[in-house]
Protein backbone atom coordinates (compact mmCIF):
# COMPACT_ATOMS: atom_id res chain seq x y z
CA UNK A 1 0.00 0.00 0.00
CA UNK A 2 1.30 3.05 -1.05
CA UNK A 3 1.24 6.46 1.46
CA UNK A 4 -1.90 8.38 1.95
CA UNK A 5 -1.74 12.09 2.95
CA UNK A 6 -4.08 14.36 4.46
CA UNK A 7 -3.86 17.74 6.22
CA UNK A 8 -6.08 19.38 9.17
CA UNK A 9 -6.21 22.62 11.30
CA UNK A 10 -6.41 22.64 15.47
CA UNK A 11 -5.53 26.02 17.04
CA UNK A 12 -3.33 26.77 14.68
CA UNK A 13 -0.94 24.02 14.17
CA UNK A 14 -1.89 21.77 11.10
CA UNK A 15 -1.80 18.27 11.72
CA UNK A 16 -0.65 15.80 8.78
CA UNK A 17 -2.45 12.22 8.98
CA UNK A 18 -0.45 10.01 7.67
CA UNK A 19 -1.37 6.12 6.29
CA UNK A 20 0.57 3.62 4.67
CA UNK A 21 4.08 3.26 4.33
CA UNK A 22 7.24 5.75 4.02
CA UNK A 23 9.46 4.44 1.57
CA UNK A 24 11.80 4.93 -1.49
CA UNK A 25 9.69 6.36 -4.12
CA UNK A 26 6.05 7.57 -3.68
CA UNK A 27 5.70 7.63 0.29
CA UNK A 28 9.12 9.39 0.75
CA UNK A 29 7.35 11.67 -2.12
CA UNK A 30 4.67 12.60 -0.80
CA UNK A 31 5.85 13.29 2.68
CA UNK A 32 8.41 15.57 0.89
CA UNK A 33 6.37 17.86 -0.91
CA UNK A 34 3.49 17.56 1.83
CA UNK A 35 5.69 19.38 4.23
CA UNK A 36 7.68 21.91 1.58
CA UNK A 37 3.56 22.81 0.42
CA UNK A 38 2.56 23.75 4.29
CA UNK A 39 6.06 25.58 4.82
CA UNK A 40 5.30 27.43 1.47
CA UNK A 41 2.06 28.73 2.64
CA UNK A 42 3.37 29.92 6.05
CA UNK A 43 2.02 26.60 7.71
CA UNK A 44 4.66 25.91 9.89
CA UNK A 45 3.94 24.46 12.95
CA UNK A 46 3.08 21.26 11.81
CA UNK A 47 2.19 17.68 13.38
CA UNK A 48 2.68 14.76 11.55
CA UNK A 49 0.31 11.98 12.96
CA UNK A 50 1.83 8.32 11.72
CA UNK A 51 -0.44 6.67 13.87
CA UNK A 52 -1.69 4.54 10.55
CA UNK A 53 2.23 4.40 9.16
CA UNK A 54 2.72 0.78 9.14
CA UNK A 55 6.36 0.65 7.46
CA UNK A 56 9.38 3.17 6.92
CA UNK A 57 12.23 2.24 5.49
CA UNK A 58 15.97 4.61 5.64
CA UNK A 59 14.56 6.51 2.67
CA UNK A 60 11.41 7.55 5.08
CA UNK A 61 13.68 8.16 8.14
CA UNK A 62 15.84 10.23 6.04
CA UNK A 63 12.82 12.14 4.72
CA UNK A 64 11.39 12.49 8.25
CA UNK A 65 14.75 14.06 9.51
CA UNK A 66 15.09 15.92 5.94
CA UNK A 67 11.41 17.57 6.80
CA UNK A 68 12.29 18.13 10.33
CA UNK A 69 15.12 20.73 9.18
CA UNK A 70 13.85 21.89 6.86
CA UNK A 71 11.07 23.23 9.22
CA UNK A 72 13.49 24.17 11.57
CA UNK A 73 15.25 26.42 9.19
CA UNK A 74 12.50 28.07 7.84
CA UNK A 75 11.41 28.78 11.61
CA UNK A 76 9.07 26.61 12.08
CA UNK A 77 8.24 23.35 14.73
CA UNK A 78 7.89 19.84 13.55
CA UNK A 79 6.73 17.19 15.39
CA UNK A 80 5.39 13.28 15.54
CA UNK A 81 2.36 11.78 16.70
CA UNK A 82 1.40 8.55 17.63
CA UNK A 83 4.17 6.53 16.38
CA UNK A 84 3.64 2.92 16.00
CA UNK A 85 5.34 1.03 17.42
CA UNK A 86 7.76 -0.45 14.28
CA UNK A 87 8.46 3.38 13.53
CA UNK A 88 8.86 3.96 17.23
CA UNK A 89 11.72 0.76 17.15
CA UNK A 90 13.35 2.31 14.20
CA UNK A 91 14.10 5.56 15.27
CA UNK A 92 15.20 3.87 18.73
CA UNK A 93 18.14 2.20 16.85
CA UNK A 94 18.80 5.05 14.74
CA UNK A 95 18.95 7.09 17.49
CA UNK A 96 16.76 9.75 16.22
CA UNK A 97 13.79 9.43 18.87
CA UNK A 98 15.45 12.33 21.43
CA UNK A 99 16.34 14.05 18.03
CA UNK A 100 12.35 14.20 17.02
CA UNK A 101 9.52 15.92 19.40
CA UNK A 102 7.15 13.00 20.35
CA UNK A 103 3.83 12.89 21.30
CA UNK A 104 0.99 10.24 22.20
CA UNK A 105 -1.50 12.58 22.85
CA UNK A 106 -3.39 15.04 19.71
CA UNK A 107 -4.56 18.13 22.18
CA UNK A 108 -1.07 17.76 24.20
CA UNK A 109 0.89 17.74 21.14
CA UNK A 110 -1.44 20.62 19.81
CA UNK A 111 -1.01 22.67 22.84
CA UNK A 112 3.02 22.23 23.20
CA UNK A 113 3.65 24.62 20.06
CA UNK A 114 4.82 27.64 20.81
CA UNK A 115 2.30 30.43 21.01
CA UNK B 1 17.71 -31.26 5.65
CA UNK B 2 18.71 -31.14 2.38
CA UNK B 3 19.44 -26.91 1.21
CA UNK B 4 16.88 -25.43 -0.66
CA UNK B 5 17.84 -22.40 -2.61
CA UNK B 6 16.22 -20.48 -5.22
CA UNK B 7 17.92 -17.14 -7.13
CA UNK B 8 16.30 -14.34 -8.83
CA UNK B 9 17.78 -11.59 -11.78
CA UNK B 10 16.11 -8.68 -11.60
CA UNK B 11 16.59 -5.11 -13.45
CA UNK B 12 17.64 -2.16 -11.56
CA UNK B 13 14.21 -0.61 -11.39
CA UNK B 14 12.28 0.50 -8.28
CA UNK B 15 9.82 -2.09 -8.69
CA UNK B 16 13.12 -4.46 -8.06
CA UNK B 17 13.49 -3.19 -4.26
CA UNK B 18 9.66 -3.87 -3.90
CA UNK B 19 9.49 -7.51 -5.49
CA UNK B 20 13.12 -8.18 -3.29
CA UNK B 21 11.15 -7.00 0.03
CA UNK B 22 7.94 -8.88 -0.63
CA UNK B 23 9.63 -12.31 -1.83
CA UNK B 24 11.89 -11.84 1.53
CA UNK B 25 8.92 -11.77 3.44
CA UNK B 26 7.71 -15.11 1.89
CA UNK B 27 11.21 -16.77 2.34
CA UNK B 28 11.06 -15.60 5.93
CA UNK B 29 7.71 -16.87 6.53
CA UNK B 30 8.38 -20.13 4.85
CA UNK B 31 11.36 -20.50 7.03
CA UNK B 32 9.15 -20.23 9.93
CA UNK B 33 10.16 -17.31 11.19
CA UNK B 34 7.51 -15.01 13.13
CA UNK B 35 6.02 -11.88 12.33
CA UNK B 36 8.75 -9.71 13.62
CA UNK B 37 11.93 -11.07 12.46
CA UNK B 38 10.04 -12.04 9.13
CA UNK B 39 9.76 -7.74 9.31
CA UNK B 40 13.03 -7.70 9.56
CA UNK B 41 14.41 -10.13 6.86
CA UNK B 42 12.59 -8.59 4.56
CA UNK B 43 13.69 -4.64 5.24
CA UNK B 44 17.28 -6.00 5.60
CA UNK B 45 16.67 -6.93 2.15
CA UNK B 46 14.79 -4.03 1.21
CA UNK B 47 17.61 -1.58 2.21
CA UNK B 48 19.89 -4.26 0.55
CA UNK B 49 17.82 -3.55 -2.90
CA UNK B 50 17.94 -0.01 -2.80
CA UNK B 51 21.38 0.14 -2.41
CA UNK B 52 22.21 -2.75 -5.20
CA UNK B 53 19.84 -0.69 -7.65
CA UNK B 54 20.42 3.19 -6.70
CA UNK B 55 24.00 2.82 -5.32
CA UNK B 56 25.56 -0.10 -7.37
CA UNK B 57 23.91 0.09 -10.23
CA UNK B 58 22.77 3.55 -10.54
CA UNK B 59 19.35 2.59 -12.17
CA UNK B 60 21.34 1.53 -14.88
CA UNK B 61 19.42 -0.48 -17.37
CA UNK B 62 22.46 -2.72 -18.58
CA UNK B 63 23.06 -4.02 -15.02
CA UNK B 64 21.07 -6.73 -13.53
CA UNK B 65 20.96 -7.18 -9.92
CA UNK B 66 20.37 -10.97 -8.27
CA UNK B 67 18.99 -12.54 -5.50
CA UNK B 68 19.41 -15.42 -3.71
CA UNK B 69 18.01 -17.43 -0.83
CA UNK B 70 19.03 -20.26 0.83
CA UNK B 71 17.34 -22.48 3.57
CA UNK B 72 20.16 -24.38 5.23
CA UNK B 73 19.01 -26.62 8.76
CA UNK B 74 19.98 -23.84 10.81
CA UNK B 75 20.19 -20.70 8.84
CA UNK B 76 18.10 -18.47 6.35
CA UNK B 77 21.22 -16.96 3.81
CA UNK B 78 20.49 -14.36 1.28
CA UNK B 79 22.83 -13.07 -1.22
CA UNK B 80 22.23 -9.81 -3.52
CA UNK B 81 24.77 -8.75 -5.53
CA UNK B 82 25.06 -5.43 -8.20
CA UNK B 83 27.09 -4.77 -10.68
CA UNK B 84 28.19 -1.70 -10.01
CA UNK B 85 31.73 0.07 -9.00
CA UNK B 86 32.21 -2.09 -5.77
CA UNK B 87 31.09 -0.66 -2.30
CA UNK B 88 33.93 0.15 0.29
CA UNK B 89 33.08 -1.56 3.50
CA UNK B 90 35.15 0.92 5.39
CA UNK B 91 34.57 4.42 3.95
CA UNK B 92 30.77 3.41 5.34
CA UNK B 93 29.72 6.42 7.85
CA UNK B 94 28.79 5.53 11.39
CA UNK B 95 24.74 6.93 11.18
CA UNK B 96 24.85 7.40 14.65
CA UNK B 97 27.83 9.40 15.02
CA UNK B 98 26.64 13.06 16.12
CA UNK B 99 28.15 14.34 12.60
CA UNK B 100 25.74 12.38 11.48
CA UNK B 101 22.68 11.70 13.37
CA UNK B 102 21.00 14.66 11.07
CA UNK B 103 22.13 13.27 7.75
CA UNK B 104 18.74 12.49 5.55
CA UNK B 105 21.02 9.32 3.95
CA UNK B 106 23.33 6.55 5.02
CA UNK B 107 21.47 3.83 7.25
CA UNK B 108 20.72 1.47 5.31
CA UNK B 109 24.11 -0.61 6.22
CA UNK B 110 23.59 0.00 9.65
CA UNK B 111 20.11 -1.16 9.44
CA UNK B 112 20.77 -4.67 7.97
CA UNK B 113 23.35 -5.40 10.17
CA UNK B 114 20.79 -4.33 13.13
CA UNK B 115 18.23 -6.76 11.55
CA UNK B 116 20.69 -10.16 10.28
CA UNK B 117 22.55 -12.06 12.16
CA UNK B 118 25.95 -12.20 9.63
CA UNK B 119 26.83 -9.77 7.75
CA UNK B 120 29.43 -9.95 4.95
CA UNK B 121 30.34 -7.19 2.43
CA UNK B 122 32.35 -8.57 -0.40
CA UNK B 123 33.49 -5.68 -3.24
CA UNK B 124 35.16 -6.33 -6.23
CA UNK B 125 35.91 -4.34 -9.55
CA UNK B 126 32.62 -6.32 -11.02
CA UNK B 127 29.89 -4.99 -7.90
CA UNK B 128 29.17 -5.58 -4.54
CA UNK B 129 28.10 -8.72 -3.12
CA UNK B 130 26.42 -8.54 0.13
CA UNK B 131 25.35 -11.54 2.26
CA UNK B 132 23.00 -11.92 4.73
CA UNK B 133 22.31 -14.66 7.40
CA UNK B 134 19.78 -14.93 9.76
CA UNK B 135 19.81 -18.10 12.02
CA UNK B 136 16.15 -19.98 11.89
CA UNK B 137 16.27 -20.72 15.61
CA UNK B 138 17.92 -17.95 17.18
CA UNK B 139 21.33 -19.92 16.47
CA UNK B 140 23.81 -17.88 18.68
CA UNK B 141 26.93 -19.29 17.22
CA UNK B 142 27.80 -16.99 14.97
CA UNK B 143 29.29 -13.69 15.86
CA UNK B 144 26.97 -10.47 14.86
CA UNK B 145 29.22 -9.74 12.14
CA UNK B 146 31.86 -11.77 10.01
CA UNK B 147 35.15 -10.69 9.42
CA UNK B 148 35.53 -8.64 6.00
Amino acid sequence: MSMKSSTRQVDGVTIVDLSGRITLGEGSVVLRDTVRDLLSKGQKKILLNLGDVNYIDSSGIGELVSAFTTAKNQGGELKLLNLTKKVHDLLQITKLYTVFDVKDDEAVAVKSFSK
Amino acid sequence: MSADRVSYTLDSTLETVNNAEETAGRMAADAGFDEEEIMKISMAVREAAVNAVLHGNAYDPSKKVTLAFERTENDLVIVIRDQGKGLDPGKIPDPLAPDNLMKTSGRGIFLIRSFMDVVEIHPSQTGTELRMIKHVHGNPADPKEAPQ
